[in-house]
């Protein structure tokens, strides 16, 4: 792929997301947030790519990511969301939650909110592994297997529940306003209801048969009952929340866990996911129906061969179980985004045309103009 | 442990290896890169294929050297800028640490560039002055720009008759030399005829390019190092220098250069071994020189992979190769963090690296799950099914600990670990009977295939389904379920009582549940529980049931009765006949 050139950052990087951009404003995103991981000192950091105003005709932009400011973080960041343009929440390792706010003005992180012992053992420490937010209210997740609902204007810890999960939760995604959707190690998807008093899912989800831990959730923009789901054996399910306890569609896409999965906010026939094989794949649906082939069921061979050189987009058709008539002629395309062969891919996060990801080559990739 | 990952030149009495640990924070990100960008490259050298013709190999090779040296030049770069940075501020002091550290890499590039040239480009006569040239230049930029400076000083056809030379890939090599043995005559002629007497700058550039050595030494701090002067001498006197002749100019020079009294620093002495072509020499000066590994294991990787080194195995068996880059993962591996990295450097360590991959492991600190995981498919993806136990048992016990079941039943899920299954399910089963109720239901609802990894796992899961079927009054299930869980020995002994007990209830009904076989099986596991010689021992998990001999007796009467009456009802109904 031209024009993605890897930048070395000295430390490991677990998660990256872009700033988000005001959705009134066509802009691209130029800042976003890295969060390091098995280091002495951890570290969140704050990268610009330079000024957009400056484009030509040329598909190679010069614009390294520059370092705006950092600071240190006790723990691996496990997670990381921005609250807004300002403020940055993490979970880490040591259990705790933490907001940081960038100031513009001289371009420093500080840090006005901890919740040091958010996630924790009766004697020990339990990593927090999620957080999702929705501003003010903030959703983190465990391995102790408790939701906690906080408010970024509360001191306290808004809502506990305990014991939500006897595994450990590994992701959670907002999927209405007061829903969540959380995935744990023994492959359930569960639908909480915060208006709901007792602290019991409102809906589980599995795949029967294996337990296959599932280790990320993201819902679609649009179409709030469709959701996507990674696990460790690398496969994408998608499910569709209003029937069924099963998933939709099963995909093989890596051959090792799936870290993040993640649909574009703005242009939803395009998913990406990144994994521990070292590949970043983007996925673009194209059908003459109103279902994107996501949701026609089945289960699905094999969709691209595994090589370390980006194919020029892998072009394999769905060979979906249930085709019904001509609403199934659904084409689903998957490519390689990253140029060769790297460590993990930890993290990924996709805004209007530019994407960005970490590796623990201590590398961050950034591509300006993915082909939305 | 940055001490020694530190690339350190032992030069003699160097007093600033004790103060290294200050410096850390400036060096220590900037050398990471170095590791990270070099584990890329050695990965992608690793996959070039060995059915390509040699021609293209060759440029590869000569491609991804240069890709080395490119990411040690940009880790000096990057050096010197942050030490730009601290001189500006009003109390930066830098460190004598930092410029070792500069100095180091630049001595470690010199020496690449020069292997390069002439072990992986292998540049023959002719073609091998140029390579040479550059490589002086590159290293020596100021100086020669002065040099160049003086030689364009005067008049312009000496400056014409200096590019001819080096525009020597124009000519083949017996046109060059011809025309190059005439010029030379020409410019002697000229020194002989005094022509240039009168200037006596233009005399001496006439000398230098005539190659006169001794005027050559009198410039000696132009040239500033013998390896300079060398390359100076054979541009002038010898331009079609072939490589096995370099060995006497190489010596000649340093001789030449150098004052007889001092005594030739480390990197001279690899240089020269380098010119004399002895590649052992100069990798094992190399590593007594450097206290750090990566040098020398990458360099030797690569012209392995040329086929440069003769196989002759070290006293343990493996080759100089594998040697070098077993020491060198070795020492990653100890690093907080770039441990990843260093699985490939083993994995491509044919002899030993699986053993010692398999050592060290496990010695990786599992501070979180996520970090666990990503060790566990390094060794899945290798088969290293020992180490994938021993893990997912340390994490199980873990989660154990925690009280969190389900957790711990995914490791043992992912070890295959059946002995742990079980432990798990004794776990709840032991909640179950000291509570009333089950804990996670959950897990328990939704075990899926896993309940085959143990036999008391499938009785959990039966059992609680027996508890569903009971709750939403399908009673016949449930009754067939309950006794299957005795006659296909699904249930453990111990657990039989219990079990029965749950029966009664079943048996009371007004409705006869259980048929007449079924009534006769249960009646038979009853006796069979009870006879003397097969009452279970007291369960170490189940103490408590077998505490009040009492009890146990009204228990058993109780069920013979219930049993018995449930018997005589079924036989009624299965023996009326609809008229």
């Amino acid at each position: 792929m031209e024009g993605i050139n890897a930048k070395y950052v000295s430390q490991k990087i677990s998660k990256t997301r872009w700033r988000p951009v005001s959705s009134s404003s066509l802009q691209q995103p130029d800042i976003f947030a890295t969060g390091s991981w098995d280091n002495e000192d951890n570290k969140i950091s704050l990268w610009s790519i330079g000024d957009n105003g400056v484009s030509g005709m040329d598909d190679e932009f010069e614009g390294d990511p520059q370092l705006v400011c950092e600071y240190k973080h006790n723990g691996d960041v496990m997670d990381l969301q921005f609250l807004d343009q300002d403020r940055i929440v993490t979970a880490s390792s040591t259990g705790a939650v933490t907001i940081f706010r960038h100031n513009h003005n001289n371009q420093t992180l500080s840090v006005p909110q901890l919740w040091e012992r958010a996630h924790h053992y009766p004697c020990g420490k339990a990593p927090c592994t999620g957080v999702v937010c929705n501003s003010p209210e903030i959703v983190t997740v465990g391995e102790d297997g408790r939701i906690i609902l906080f408010r970024s204007d509360q001191e306290g810890v808004t809502r506990t529940i305990e014991n939500a999960d006897s595994s450990t939760i590994h992701a959670v995604t907002f999927l209405r306003t007061t829903e969540i959707l959380t995935v744990n190690s023994i492959g359930q998807l569960k639908l909480w209801d915060f208006r709901q008093r007792s602290n019991e899912p409102s809906q589980i989800l599995s795949l029967t048969g294996d337990r296959v831990p599932l280790h990320c959730v993201d819902r679609h923009p649009n179409q709030q009952h469709i959701v996507a789901t990674g696990g460790q054996d690398g496969m994408l399910c998608i499910w569709d929340v209003r029937q069924g306890k099963m998933p939709f569609s099963l995909m093989e896409a890596h051959s090792a866990e799936m870290w993040e999965v993640h649909f574009h906010p703005s242009n939803p026939d395009h998913l990406f996911s990144c994994s521990e094989d070292g590949s970043l794949l983007h996925w673009e649906t194209s059908s003459n129906s109103d279902t994107p082939s996501f949701l026609q069921g089945g289960r699905n061979a094999s969709i691209t061969s595994r090589s370390a050189i980006a194919p020029a987009g892998g072009n394999q058709s769905l060979i979906s179980a249930w085709l019904t008539g001509d609403s199934g002629k659904g084409r689903l395309e998957t490519t390689h985004m990253l140029p060769s062969q790297t460590l993990s891919v930890n993290s990924l996060d996709v805004l209007g045309q530019c994407l960005v990801c970490g590796t623990d080559g201590e590398a961050i990739y950034v591509n300006r103009l993915v082909p939305i | 442990y940055f001490d020694s990952l530190r690339i350190c030149l032992s030069t003699g009495g160097c007093p600033f290896v004790h103060e290294v640990r200050k410096d850390e924070d400036i060096c220590s990100p900037i050398l990471r890169k170095l590791f990270n960008e070099s584990h890329h490259i050695f990965v992608g050298l690793q996959g070039i294929r060995d059915d390509l013709p040699s021609k293209n190999k060759k440029t590869q090779f000569v491609s991804i050297s240069k890709n080395y040296r490119s990411v040690i030049r940009a880790c000096m770069e990057e050096l010197q800028q942050v030490a730009g940075k601290v001189e500006g501020k009003s109390d930066g002091r830098i460190s004598p640490v930092f410029f070792l550290q500069v100095s180091i890499l630049l001595a470690v590039e010199l020496i690449w560039n020069l292997c390069e040239v002439l072990f992986i480009d292998a540049a023959p006569a002719g073609s091998l002055l140029l390579h040479l040239l550059d490589w002086v230049r590159l290293h020596k930029a100021d100086v020669d720009e002065k040099a160049r400076d003086v030689l364009q000083s005067e008049s312009p056809t000496e400056h014409q008759a200096y590019w001819d030379v080096v525009g020597v890939n124009t000519l083949t090599l017996t046109e060059f030399d011809v025309k190059w043995r005439h010029w030379h005559e020409e410019v002697d002629r000229c020194l002989q005829d005094q022509s240039f007497a009168s200037n006596p700058h233009l005399e001496v550039i006439c000398k230098i390019l005539v190659g006169d050595e001794d005027v050559l030494l009198e410039h000696k701090e132009l040239l500033s190092t013998w390896y300079h002067f060398l390359v100076t001498r054979l541009l002038f006197s010898h331009p079609i220098v072939k490589p096995t002749e370099l060995h006497y100019y190489a010596q000649s020079s340093m001789h030449m250069f150098l004052d007889t009294r001092s005594v030739p620093e480390p990197l001279d002495s690899i240089l020269l071994a380098a010119f004399e072509f002895d590649i052992h020499q100069v990798i094992k000066d190399c590593s007594i020189a450097l206290n750090n590994w990566w040098f020398v294991a990458h360099l030797t990787d690569l012209m392995d992979h040329c086929k440069l080194l003769q196989s002759h195995n070290l006293h343990f068996g493996s080759n100089l190769r594998e040697f070098l880059l077993l020491e060198y993962a070795s020492g990653l591996f100890t690093h907080h963090s770039l441990w990843q990295l260093a699985v490939d450097y083993f994995d491509h360590c044919p002899e030993f690296g699986r053993v010692y991959l398999e050592l060290q492991i496990e010695r990786v600190p599992l501070d979180t799950e996520r970090k666990a995981l990503k060790v566990l498919r390094i060794c899945e993806q290798r088969q290293m099914t020992e180490q994938v136990r021993s893990i997912c048992k340390i994490m199980a016990k873990g989660a154990l600990r925690n009280n969190r079941l389900g957790s711990a039943l995914s490791w043992s899920i992912r070890a295959k670990d059946a002995a742990f299954a079980t432990l798990i399910s004794e776990r709840f089963l032991q909640d179950y009977c000291a509570n009333g109720a089950f804990s996670d239901l959950d897990l328990i609802d939704n075990l899926g295939s896993a309940m085959l990894l143990s036999d008391r796992l499938t009785f959990l899961g039966k059992y609680r389904e027996f508890h569903r079927l009971y709750g939403e009054k399908c009673f016949s299930d449930a009754a067939k379920l309950l006794l299957s869980l005795m006659t296909a020995k699904i249930a453990p002994r111990t657990f039989w009582m219990t079990l029965l007990t749950d029966a009664l209830p079943l048996l009371e009904q007004k409705e006869v549940i259980f048929s007449a076989d079924q009534t006769h099986e249960l009646m038979f596991c009853l006796e069979d529980l009870t006879s003397g010689n097969c009452l279970p021992k007291p369960d170490r998990w189940f103490p408590f049931l077998f505490q009040d001999e009492d009890i146990d007796t009204t228990k058993i009467e109780i069920l013979r009765l219930a049993l018995a009456r449930n018997l005589a009802k079924a036989i009624v109904k299965e023996g009326t006949v609809e008229v």
